[in-house]
Protein backbone atom coordinates (compact mmCIF):
# COMPACT_ATOMS: atom_id res chain seq x y z
CA UNK A 1 0.00 0.00 0.00
CA UNK A 2 1.17 3.41 -0.42
CA UNK A 3 2.90 5.91 2.53
CA UNK A 4 -0.45 8.17 1.23
CA UNK A 5 -3.13 5.21 2.19
CA UNK A 6 -1.31 4.39 5.33
CA UNK A 7 -0.98 7.69 6.67
CA UNK A 8 -4.77 8.45 6.04
CA UNK A 9 -5.28 5.07 7.60
CA UNK A 10 -3.33 6.05 10.69
CA UNK A 11 -5.36 9.66 10.78
CA UNK A 12 -7.07 10.33 8.13
CA UNK A 13 -7.79 14.06 9.38
CA UNK A 14 -3.94 14.76 8.58
CA UNK A 15 -4.12 18.03 5.99
CA UNK A 16 -3.11 17.55 2.64
CA UNK A 17 -0.23 20.21 3.54
CA UNK A 18 1.23 17.74 6.50
CA UNK A 19 0.97 15.22 4.47
CA UNK A 20 2.79 17.38 1.49
CA UNK A 21 5.62 17.44 4.28
CA UNK A 22 6.00 13.79 5.41
CA UNK A 23 5.69 12.54 1.73
CA UNK A 24 8.30 14.92 0.16
CA UNK A 25 5.50 16.40 -2.15
CA UNK A 26 3.64 19.23 -3.02
CA UNK A 27 0.40 19.61 -1.82
CA UNK A 28 -1.56 20.23 -4.90
CA UNK A 29 0.15 16.47 -5.41
CA UNK A 30 -1.00 15.20 -2.82
CA UNK A 31 -4.99 16.75 -3.19
CA UNK A 32 -4.72 15.43 -6.51
CA UNK A 33 -3.75 12.04 -6.02
CA UNK A 34 -6.56 11.81 -2.99
CA UNK A 35 -9.14 13.33 -5.25
CA UNK A 36 -8.04 9.99 -8.01
CA UNK A 37 -8.17 7.59 -5.24
CA UNK A 38 -11.65 8.47 -3.97
CA UNK A 39 -12.70 8.63 -7.22
CA UNK A 40 -11.85 5.36 -8.12
CA UNK A 41 -13.11 4.05 -5.11
CA UNK A 42 -10.00 2.75 -3.25
CA UNK A 43 -11.04 5.18 -0.39
CA UNK A 44 -14.51 4.27 0.27
CA UNK A 45 -14.84 6.97 3.11
CA UNK A 46 -13.55 8.88 6.51
CA UNK A 47 -14.96 7.54 9.77
CA UNK A 48 -13.89 8.30 13.42
CA UNK A 49 -13.23 5.72 16.24
CA UNK A 50 -14.56 6.39 19.25
CA UNK A 51 -14.77 4.86 22.67
CA UNK A 52 -18.79 5.18 23.32
CA UNK A 53 -17.76 4.19 26.75
CA UNK A 54 -17.29 7.46 27.08
CA UNK A 55 -20.78 8.90 24.92
CA UNK A 56 -24.60 8.06 25.51
CA UNK A 57 -24.67 5.79 23.20
CA UNK A 58 -25.98 2.37 24.90
CA UNK A 59 -26.05 0.51 21.56
CA UNK A 60 -25.03 -3.36 22.12
CA UNK A 61 -22.80 -4.71 19.57
CA UNK A 62 -22.38 -8.54 18.37
CA UNK A 63 -20.10 -10.32 16.04
CA UNK A 64 -22.11 -13.32 14.03
CA UNK A 65 -20.43 -16.13 12.21
CA UNK A 66 -22.60 -17.41 9.73
CA UNK A 67 -22.31 -20.67 7.87
CA UNK A 68 -24.48 -20.74 4.68
CA UNK A 69 -24.86 -22.62 1.42
CA UNK A 70 -23.18 -20.77 -1.54
CA UNK A 71 -24.94 -20.44 -4.58
CA UNK A 72 -24.14 -22.45 -8.00
CA UNK A 73 -22.91 -19.03 -9.78
CA UNK A 74 -22.80 -16.42 -7.41
CA UNK A 75 -21.47 -18.43 -4.80
CA UNK A 76 -21.40 -16.57 -1.35
CA UNK A 77 -21.88 -12.99 -2.86
CA UNK A 78 -25.82 -13.01 -3.32
CA UNK A 79 -26.14 -13.90 0.07
CA UNK A 80 -23.68 -11.52 1.44
CA UNK A 81 -25.55 -8.24 -0.35
CA UNK A 82 -28.71 -9.53 1.02
CA UNK A 83 -27.34 -9.07 4.58
CA UNK A 84 -25.69 -5.96 3.73
CA UNK A 85 -28.87 -4.17 3.17
CA UNK A 86 -29.90 -4.42 6.62
CA UNK A 87 -29.26 -0.79 8.94
CA UNK A 88 -28.54 -3.09 11.51
CA UNK A 89 -25.73 -5.30 9.52
CA UNK A 90 -22.51 -2.70 10.55
CA UNK A 91 -19.89 -5.27 8.21
CA UNK A 92 -20.10 -8.57 6.53
CA UNK A 93 -16.53 -10.65 5.68
CA UNK A 94 -15.97 -13.69 3.75
CA UNK A 95 -14.23 -16.15 5.79
CA UNK A 96 -12.12 -19.25 5.27
CA UNK A 97 -12.18 -21.46 8.24
CA UNK A 98 -15.20 -23.14 9.95
CA UNK A 99 -17.99 -20.60 8.85
CA UNK A 100 -18.67 -18.21 5.77
CA UNK A 101 -19.88 -14.72 6.48
CA UNK A 102 -18.63 -12.58 9.81
CA UNK A 103 -21.14 -9.76 10.43
CA UNK A 104 -20.88 -7.29 13.42
CA UNK A 105 -24.20 -6.32 14.30
CA UNK A 106 -25.96 -3.29 16.24
CA UNK A 107 -28.81 -2.19 18.40
CA UNK A 108 -30.35 -1.17 20.68
CA UNK A 109 -30.58 -4.44 23.15
CA UNK A 110 -29.16 -7.63 23.62
CA UNK A 111 -33.28 -8.73 23.10
CA UNK A 112 -33.16 -6.44 19.86
CA UNK A 113 -29.73 -8.35 18.81
CA UNK A 114 -31.20 -11.91 19.34
CA UNK A 115 -34.25 -11.04 18.10
CA UNK A 116 -32.61 -9.71 14.56
CA UNK A 117 -30.69 -13.06 14.10
CA UNK A 118 -33.36 -15.58 14.41
CA UNK A 119 -36.16 -13.38 12.66
CA UNK A 120 -33.90 -12.35 10.04
CA UNK A 121 -31.12 -13.41 9.56
CA UNK A 122 -31.53 -17.44 10.40
CA UNK A 123 -34.78 -17.55 8.75
CA UNK A 124 -32.77 -16.43 5.34
CA UNK A 125 -32.66 -18.85 2.32
CA UNK A 126 -29.28 -20.85 2.52
CA UNK A 127 -28.64 -19.83 6.15
CA UNK A 128 -27.45 -23.13 8.00
CA UNK A 129 -26.20 -22.28 11.61
CA UNK A 130 -25.59 -19.02 12.95
CA UNK A 131 -23.33 -18.37 16.45
CA UNK A 132 -23.64 -14.80 17.87
CA UNK A 133 -21.17 -13.16 20.58
CA UNK A 134 -21.86 -10.13 22.20
CA UNK A 135 -18.59 -7.66 22.23
CA UNK A 136 -18.46 -6.95 25.74
CA UNK A 137 -15.33 -4.14 25.84
CA UNK A 138 -13.11 -2.79 22.99
CA UNK A 139 -9.33 -2.49 23.30
CA UNK A 140 -7.70 -1.37 20.00
CA UNK A 141 -9.34 -0.80 17.45
CA UNK A 142 -7.47 0.08 13.88
CA UNK A 143 -4.48 0.30 15.53
CA UNK A 144 -6.06 2.67 18.52
CA UNK A 145 -6.01 1.80 22.10
CA UNK A 146 -9.76 2.58 22.99
CA UNK A 147 -9.20 3.84 27.04
CA UNK A 148 -5.51 4.17 27.57
CA UNK A 149 -3.36 6.90 26.03
CA UNK A 150 -0.19 5.16 25.47
CA UNK A 151 2.27 6.10 28.08
CA UNK A 152 5.98 7.18 27.20
CA UNK A 153 7.99 5.19 29.54
CA UNK A 154 11.59 6.45 28.58
CA UNK A 155 13.52 8.33 30.90
CA UNK A 156 14.77 11.66 29.84
CA UNK A 157 18.35 9.77 29.85
CA UNK A 158 19.81 10.44 26.35
CA UNK B 1 36.29 13.19 55.26
CA UNK B 2 37.91 15.58 52.47
CA UNK B 3 36.24 13.68 49.49
CA UNK B 4 37.69 16.00 47.02
CA UNK B 5 40.88 14.92 47.86
CA UNK B 6 39.94 10.86 47.58
CA UNK B 7 38.56 11.48 44.27
CA UNK B 8 40.86 10.51 41.10
CA UNK B 9 41.67 14.34 39.67
CA UNK B 10 40.96 13.35 36.13
CA UNK B 11 37.74 11.92 36.94
CA UNK B 12 37.19 14.90 38.91
CA UNK B 13 37.15 17.03 36.15
CA UNK B 14 35.28 15.30 33.76
CA UNK B 15 32.11 17.53 33.41
CA UNK B 16 28.77 16.27 34.02
CA UNK B 17 26.99 15.57 30.37
CA UNK B 18 25.32 18.86 29.02
CA UNK B 19 22.21 16.65 28.11
CA UNK B 20 21.27 16.20 31.84
CA UNK B 21 21.71 19.02 33.34
CA UNK B 22 18.53 20.54 31.02
CA UNK B 23 16.70 17.04 31.09
CA UNK B 24 16.62 17.29 35.41
CA UNK B 25 15.50 21.02 34.50
CA UNK B 26 12.36 19.39 32.43
CA UNK B 27 11.54 16.88 34.86
CA UNK B 28 10.68 19.56 37.30
CA UNK B 29 7.94 20.93 34.90
CA UNK B 30 4.53 19.09 34.18
CA UNK B 31 2.93 19.01 31.33
CA UNK B 32 5.97 18.44 28.94
CA UNK B 33 6.27 17.39 25.38
CA UNK B 34 10.25 15.99 24.97
CA UNK B 35 11.78 16.02 21.47
CA UNK B 36 14.69 15.23 23.76
CA UNK B 37 14.79 11.52 23.86
CA UNK B 38 17.52 9.41 22.06
CA UNK B 39 15.67 6.41 21.58
CA UNK B 40 13.23 4.63 19.55
CA UNK B 41 9.95 5.14 20.49
CA UNK B 42 9.15 1.58 19.03
CA UNK B 43 8.60 -1.60 21.28
CA UNK B 44 11.62 -4.07 20.57
CA UNK B 45 9.95 -6.10 17.85
CA UNK B 46 7.46 -9.08 19.46
CA UNK B 47 9.98 -11.97 17.85
CA UNK B 48 12.73 -10.96 19.38
CA UNK B 49 10.98 -10.53 22.44
CA UNK B 50 9.42 -13.75 22.12
CA UNK B 51 13.14 -15.46 22.11
CA UNK B 52 14.09 -13.70 25.07
CA UNK B 53 10.95 -15.11 27.03
CA UNK B 54 11.21 -18.75 25.56
CA UNK B 55 14.91 -18.57 26.60
CA UNK B 56 14.35 -17.74 30.07
CA UNK B 57 11.91 -20.52 30.50
CA UNK B 58 13.77 -23.21 28.71
CA UNK B 59 17.77 -22.40 29.34
CA UNK B 60 20.39 -21.78 32.20
CA UNK B 61 21.03 -18.57 31.70
CA UNK B 62 25.05 -18.75 32.59
CA UNK B 63 27.96 -16.46 31.53
CA UNK B 64 28.52 -16.77 27.67
CA UNK B 65 32.07 -17.04 26.15
CA UNK B 66 34.23 -13.29 26.73
CA UNK B 67 33.62 -12.43 23.22
CA UNK B 68 30.01 -13.26 22.97
CA UNK B 69 28.16 -16.33 21.71
CA UNK B 70 29.96 -18.08 18.62
CA UNK B 71 26.87 -18.02 16.62
CA UNK B 72 25.60 -14.33 17.74
CA UNK B 73 29.02 -13.56 16.57
CA UNK B 74 28.22 -15.54 13.02
CA UNK B 75 25.30 -13.44 12.90
CA UNK B 76 26.78 -10.14 13.08
CA UNK B 77 29.53 -11.38 10.58
CA UNK B 78 26.80 -12.06 8.31
CA UNK B 79 25.00 -9.57 8.83
CA UNK B 80 28.45 -7.28 7.88
CA UNK B 81 28.91 -8.93 4.88
CA UNK B 82 25.53 -7.96 3.93
CA UNK B 83 25.00 -4.46 4.87
CA UNK B 84 28.58 -3.30 4.23
CA UNK B 85 30.19 -5.40 2.08
CA UNK B 86 33.20 -5.96 5.03
CA UNK B 87 34.02 -9.48 6.25
CA UNK B 88 35.19 -9.99 10.10
CA UNK B 89 36.00 -13.30 11.53
CA UNK B 90 33.39 -14.18 13.77
CA UNK B 91 36.14 -15.98 16.04
CA UNK B 92 38.84 -13.53 16.21
CA UNK B 93 37.39 -10.21 14.91
CA UNK B 94 34.03 -9.42 16.76
CA UNK B 95 33.50 -8.66 20.58
CA UNK B 96 30.25 -8.25 21.77
CA UNK B 97 29.87 -5.58 24.60
CA UNK B 98 27.35 -4.38 27.06
CA UNK B 99 26.10 -1.39 24.66
CA UNK B 100 27.76 0.20 21.91
CA UNK B 101 29.24 2.37 24.91
CA UNK B 102 31.17 -0.50 26.36
CA UNK B 103 32.34 -0.76 22.59
CA UNK B 104 33.28 2.68 22.67
CA UNK B 105 34.88 2.23 26.19
CA UNK B 106 37.09 -0.50 25.32
CA UNK B 107 38.36 0.28 22.45
CA UNK B 108 39.58 3.57 23.02
CA UNK B 109 40.66 2.06 26.51
CA UNK B 110 43.04 -0.34 24.12
CA UNK B 111 44.90 2.05 21.96
CA UNK B 112 45.35 5.01 23.89
CA UNK B 113 48.15 5.99 25.53
CA UNK B 114 48.76 8.93 28.20
CA UNK B 115 49.18 11.53 26.12
CA UNK B 116 47.98 10.28 22.74
CA UNK B 117 45.71 12.86 20.73
CA UNK B 118 42.39 11.38 19.45
CA UNK B 119 40.84 13.54 17.23
CA UNK B 120 36.71 13.79 18.21
CA UNK B 121 34.63 14.99 15.41
CA UNK B 122 32.25 17.35 16.64
CA UNK B 123 28.83 18.22 17.46
CA UNK B 124 28.84 14.30 18.33
CA UNK B 125 27.88 12.18 21.17
CA UNK B 126 28.78 13.16 24.60
CA UNK B 127 30.37 10.17 25.61
CA UNK B 128 33.98 9.92 23.51
CA UNK B 129 36.20 12.91 25.06
CA UNK B 130 35.27 11.76 28.67
CA UNK B 131 36.36 7.86 27.86
CA UNK B 132 39.63 9.58 25.80
CA UNK B 133 40.04 11.78 29.11
CA UNK B 134 39.69 9.00 31.68
CA UNK B 135 42.51 6.72 29.15
CA UNK B 136 44.40 10.06 29.63
CA UNK B 137 44.64 10.92 26.26
CA UNK B 138 43.91 14.05 24.70
CA UNK B 139 40.17 14.32 23.59
CA UNK B 140 41.06 17.06 19.67
CA UNK B 141 37.63 18.48 18.97
CA UNK B 142 37.36 18.67 14.94
CA UNK B 143 34.58 20.95 14.55
CA UNK B 144 32.34 20.62 11.36
CA UNK B 145 30.18 22.95 10.10
CA UNK B 146 26.73 23.84 9.23
CA UNK B 147 27.80 24.99 5.93
CA UNK B 148 28.81 21.27 5.15
CA UNK B 149 26.01 20.05 6.53
CA UNK B 150 27.96 18.44 9.29
CA UNK B 151 29.89 16.40 7.43
CA UNK B 152 34.02 16.02 8.04
CA UNK B 153 35.89 17.16 5.25
CA UNK B 154 39.79 16.33 4.34
CA UNK B 155 41.09 19.69 5.37
CA UNK B 156 39.40 19.80 8.64
CA UNK B 157 41.14 16.84 9.67
CA UNK B 158 44.36 17.59 7.91
CA UNK B 159 44.33 20.75 10.15
CA UNK B 160 44.08 18.60 13.63
CA UNK B 161 46.75 15.72 12.44
CA UNK B 162 50.14 16.15 14.78
CA UNK B 163 52.31 13.07 15.48
CA UNK B 164 50.83 12.60 18.74
CA UNK B 165 47.64 11.57 16.57
CA UNK B 166 46.37 8.19 17.49
CA UNK B 167 43.02 7.77 16.67
CA UNK B 168 40.19 9.59 14.70
CA UNK B 169 36.22 8.76 16.22
CA UNK B 170 34.01 9.07 13.31
CA UNK B 171 30.32 9.19 14.44
CA UNK B 172 28.31 8.80 11.37
CA UNK B 173 25.34 8.77 10.95
CA UNK B 174 25.49 11.22 13.39
CA UNK B 175 23.66 12.08 16.82
CA UNK B 176 22.64 15.15 16.99
CA UNK B 177 22.80 16.50 13.39
CA UNK B 178 21.71 13.77 11.68
CA UNK B 179 24.70 14.41 9.05
CA UNK B 180 25.73 10.78 6.95
CA UNK B 181 29.26 10.51 5.10
CA UNK B 182 28.80 9.10 1.58
CA UNK B 183 31.27 6.78 0.33
CA UNK B 184 32.31 9.90 -1.99
CA UNK B 185 32.77 11.67 1.73
CA UNK B 186 34.73 8.68 3.31
CA UNK B 187 37.10 7.90 -0.13
CA UNK B 188 38.16 12.07 0.60
CA UNK B 189 39.22 11.39 4.54
CA UNK B 190 40.70 7.75 3.48
CA UNK B 191 43.19 9.84 1.42
CA UNK B 192 44.38 11.75 4.20
CA UNK B 193 44.68 8.65 6.51
CA UNK B 194 45.88 6.57 4.07
CA UNK B 195 49.98 6.26 4.72
CA UNK B 196 49.36 7.09 8.50
CA UNK B 197 49.13 4.94 11.59
CA UNK B 198 45.96 6.59 12.29
CA UNK B 199 43.50 4.20 13.89
CA UNK B 200 40.08 5.22 13.22
CA UNK B 201 37.18 4.60 15.51
CA UNK B 202 33.71 4.49 13.40
CA UNK B 203 30.82 4.41 15.14
CA UNK B 204 27.44 3.33 13.44
CA UNK B 205 25.08 2.61 15.80
CA UNK B 206 22.71 4.55 13.11
CA UNK B 207 24.03 2.84 10.46
CA UNK B 208 19.90 1.40 9.91
CA UNK B 209 18.77 4.86 10.13
CA UNK B 210 19.40 6.52 6.63
CA UNK B 211 16.82 7.80 4.32
CA UNK B 212 17.04 7.67 0.51
CA UNK B 213 20.02 5.63 0.43
CA UNK B 214 22.25 3.09 1.91
CA UNK B 215 24.84 3.30 4.94
CA UNK B 216 28.43 3.30 3.78
CA UNK B 217 31.20 2.47 6.07
CA UNK B 218 34.58 3.47 6.19
CA UNK B 219 35.79 -0.03 6.78
CA UNK B 220 34.91 -0.34 2.97
CA UNK B 221 37.02 2.15 1.61
CA UNK B 222 40.10 0.86 0.16
CA UNK B 223 42.86 0.07 2.54
CA UNK B 224 40.70 1.55 5.48
CA UNK B 225 39.21 -1.73 7.15
CA UNK B 226 42.81 -2.78 8.91
CA UNK B 227 42.69 0.33 10.48
CA UNK B 228 39.39 0.74 11.44
CA UNK B 229 37.58 -0.34 14.91
CA UNK B 230 34.38 -0.72 14.12
CA UNK B 231 31.19 -0.13 16.83
CA UNK B 232 27.72 -1.27 16.42
CA UNK B 233 24.64 -2.52 18.37
CA UNK B 234 21.30 -3.27 18.55
CA UNK B 235 19.84 -0.36 20.41
CA UNK B 236 18.81 2.03 17.83
CA UNK B 237 18.01 -0.60 15.03
CA UNK B 238 16.07 -2.93 16.52
CA UNK B 239 15.20 -0.55 19.19
CA UNK B 240 16.94 -2.56 22.06
CA UNK B 241 18.37 0.18 23.81
CA UNK B 242 17.61 -1.63 27.59
CA UNK B 243 19.02 -4.54 26.44
CA UNK B 244 22.13 -3.09 26.75
CA UNK B 245 23.64 -5.29 23.87
CA UNK B 246 26.30 -4.21 21.59
CA UNK B 247 29.93 -5.07 19.33
CA UNK B 248 33.35 -4.28 18.59
CA UNK B 249 34.76 -5.33 15.26
CA UNK B 250 38.45 -4.23 14.23
CA UNK B 251 41.37 -6.34 13.22
CA UNK B 252 42.49 -9.74 15.37
CA UNK B 253 45.30 -7.73 17.07
CA UNK B 254 43.08 -5.39 17.96
CA UNK B 255 40.38 -7.06 19.46
CA UNK B 256 42.87 -9.43 21.36
CA UNK B 257 44.15 -6.51 23.33
CA UNK B 258 39.72 -5.16 23.47
CA UNK B 259 38.60 -8.56 24.37
CA UNK B 260 41.03 -8.00 27.37
CA UNK B 261 39.64 -5.39 28.79
CA UNK B 262 36.03 -6.81 28.35
CA UNK B 263 36.85 -9.94 30.49
CA UNK B 264 38.17 -8.21 33.39
CA UNK B 265 35.37 -5.32 33.34
CA UNK B 266 32.49 -7.58 32.14
CA UNK B 267 32.86 -11.14 31.63
CA UNK B 268 30.40 -11.57 29.12
CA UNK B 269 27.37 -9.83 27.60
CA UNK B 270 23.99 -10.07 28.99
CA UNK B 271 23.27 -13.49 28.10
CA UNK B 272 19.45 -13.43 27.05
CA UNK B 273 20.22 -10.40 25.37
CA UNK B 274 22.21 -12.39 23.07
CA UNK B 275 19.95 -15.13 22.16
CA UNK B 276 17.35 -12.20 21.37
CA UNK B 277 20.51 -10.54 19.07
CA UNK B 278 20.38 -13.85 17.11
CA UNK B 279 16.98 -13.20 15.87
CA UNK B 280 16.66 -9.61 15.04
CA UNK B 281 20.31 -10.14 13.18
CA UNK B 282 18.24 -13.42 11.46
CA UNK B 283 14.50 -12.46 11.07
CA UNK B 284 14.02 -9.05 11.95
CA UNK B 285 14.97 -7.23 8.41
CA UNK B 286 10.96 -5.92 7.85
CA UNK B 287 10.41 -4.84 11.19
CA UNK B 288 13.50 -2.43 10.60
CA UNK B 289 12.18 -1.48 7.38
CA UNK B 290 8.80 -0.70 8.89
CA UNK B 291 10.07 1.65 11.57
CA UNK B 292 12.61 3.17 9.16
CA UNK B 293 10.11 3.96 6.96
CA UNK B 294 7.78 5.89 9.75
CA UNK B 295 11.08 7.79 11.13
CA UNK B 296 11.17 9.13 7.30
CA UNK B 297 7.79 10.78 7.17
CA UNK B 298 8.42 12.48 10.76
CA UNK B 299 11.73 13.35 9.64
CA UNK B 300 10.42 15.35 6.31
CA UNK B 301 7.83 16.22 8.68
CA UNK B 302 10.00 18.22 10.68
CA UNK B 303 12.36 19.50 8.41
CA UNK B 304 9.61 21.73 6.30
CA UNK B 305 7.90 22.57 9.28
CA UNK B 306 11.65 23.97 11.15
CA UNK B 307 12.51 25.44 7.78
CA UNK B 308 8.83 26.86 7.05
CA UNK B 309 8.91 28.96 10.42
CA UNK B 310 12.36 30.15 10.38
CA UNK B 311 14.92 27.57 11.75
CA UNK B 312 16.63 26.45 9.15
CA UNK B 313 17.62 23.15 8.80
CA UNK B 314 19.38 21.16 6.09
CA UNK B 315 18.15 17.82 5.10
CA UNK B 316 19.62 15.49 7.34
CA UNK B 317 19.75 11.99 5.98
CA UNK B 318 20.68 9.86 8.66
CA UNK B 319 19.71 9.20 12.83
CA UNK B 320 16.67 10.52 14.07
CA UNK B 321 17.41 13.88 14.86
CA UNK B 322 17.42 17.12 13.19
CA UNK B 323 18.97 20.02 14.10
CA UNK B 324 17.70 23.39 13.43
CA UNK B 325 19.52 26.90 13.75
CA UNK B 326 17.93 29.30 16.13
CA UNK B 327 19.38 32.02 14.77
CA UNK B 328 17.17 34.00 14.11
CA UNK B 329 16.06 34.28 17.73
CA UNK B 330 19.13 35.99 18.68
CA UNK B 331 19.50 33.68 21.47
CA UNK B 332 22.08 30.79 22.65
CA UNK B 333 21.08 27.28 22.35
CA UNK B 334 20.97 27.26 26.44
CA UNK B 335 18.52 30.35 26.75
CA UNK B 336 16.61 29.00 23.99
CA UNK B 337 15.97 25.80 25.62
CA UNK B 338 15.42 26.98 28.84
CA UNK B 339 12.93 29.81 27.58
CA UNK B 340 11.15 27.26 25.16
CA UNK B 341 10.58 24.75 28.13
CA UNK B 342 9.74 27.68 30.42
CA UNK B 343 6.95 29.18 28.23
CA UNK B 344 6.04 26.33 25.86
CA UNK B 345 7.47 23.13 27.58
CA UNK B 346 8.38 21.70 25.28
CA UNK B 347 11.74 19.98 25.61
CA UNK B 348 14.96 20.03 22.96
CA UNK B 349 18.60 19.90 23.89
CA UNK B 350 20.93 22.70 23.30
CA UNK B 351 23.47 22.27 20.35
CA UNK B 352 26.62 22.88 22.51
CA UNK B 353 26.02 19.76 24.82
CA UNK B 354 27.29 18.24 21.79
CA UNK B 355 30.96 20.37 21.45
CA UNK B 356 31.20 23.98 20.64
CA UNK B 357 30.36 23.92 17.18
CA UNK B 358 26.96 22.90 18.25
CA UNK B 359 26.19 26.47 19.50
CA UNK B 360 23.44 28.02 17.83
CA UNK B 361 21.50 25.10 17.43
CA UNK B 362 19.12 22.58 18.76
CA UNK B 363 18.54 18.69 18.94
CA UNK B 364 14.94 17.27 17.83
CA UNK B 365 14.70 13.79 18.31
CA UNK B 366 12.01 12.38 16.16
CA UNK B 367 11.66 9.34 17.75
CA UNK B 368 8.00 10.49 18.78
CA UNK B 369 5.16 9.36 17.19
CA UNK B 370 3.44 11.70 14.59
CA UNK B 371 0.74 13.27 17.28
CA UNK B 372 3.36 14.51 19.65
CA UNK B 373 5.72 15.69 16.69
CA UNK B 374 2.48 17.99 15.55
CA UNK B 375 1.74 19.34 18.93
CA UNK B 376 5.26 20.25 19.67
CA UNK B 377 5.31 21.90 16.20
CA UNK B 378 2.49 24.07 17.23
CA UNK B 379 4.12 25.26 20.36
CA UNK B 380 7.36 25.59 19.15
CA UNK B 381 5.44 27.67 16.40
CA UNK B 382 4.00 29.87 18.79
CA UNK B 383 7.34 30.62 20.62
CA UNK B 384 8.82 31.65 17.60
CA UNK B 385 6.01 34.40 17.21
CA UNK B 386 7.21 35.67 20.21
CA UNK B 387 10.96 35.97 19.35
CA UNK B 388 11.77 37.29 15.88
CA UNK B 389 11.09 33.85 13.65
CA UNK B 390 9.27 34.11 10.31
CA UNK B 391 5.99 32.33 11.28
Amino acid sequence: MSDLLNLLKSNARLTNAQLADMLGKSEAEVASEIAALEQKGVIRGYTAIINEELTDNTEVEALIELRVTPKRDTGFDDIAKTIMLYDEVESVSLMSGKYDLALTVKGKSLKEVAMFVSQRLSAMDGVLATATSFVLKRYKEKNILIEEEERDERSMVW
Amino acid sequence: MNYDNLIAKRVGKIKPSGIRRFFDLAATMDNVISLGVGEPDFSTPWSIRKEAIDVLERKKIVYTANSGMQQLRESIARYLERSIHTSYDPTHEIVVTVGGSEAIDIAIRAVVDPGDEVLVVEPAFVCYSPIVEMACGVPVPIQTKAENHFKLTADELREKITDKTKLLVLPYPNNPTGAIMTREDLEAIAEVLRGTDILVLSDEIYCEMTYGRKHCSIAEIDGMRERTILVNGFSKSYAMTGWRLGYVCAPAPLTTQIVKIHQYIIMSAPTVSQYAAIVALEECDAEVEHMIKEYNLRRRYLVEAFNRIGMTCFNPEGAFYVFPSIQCTGMTSEDFCEKLLEEEHVAVVPGNAFGECGEGFVRVSYAYSLKHLMTAVERITRFLERHGGKA
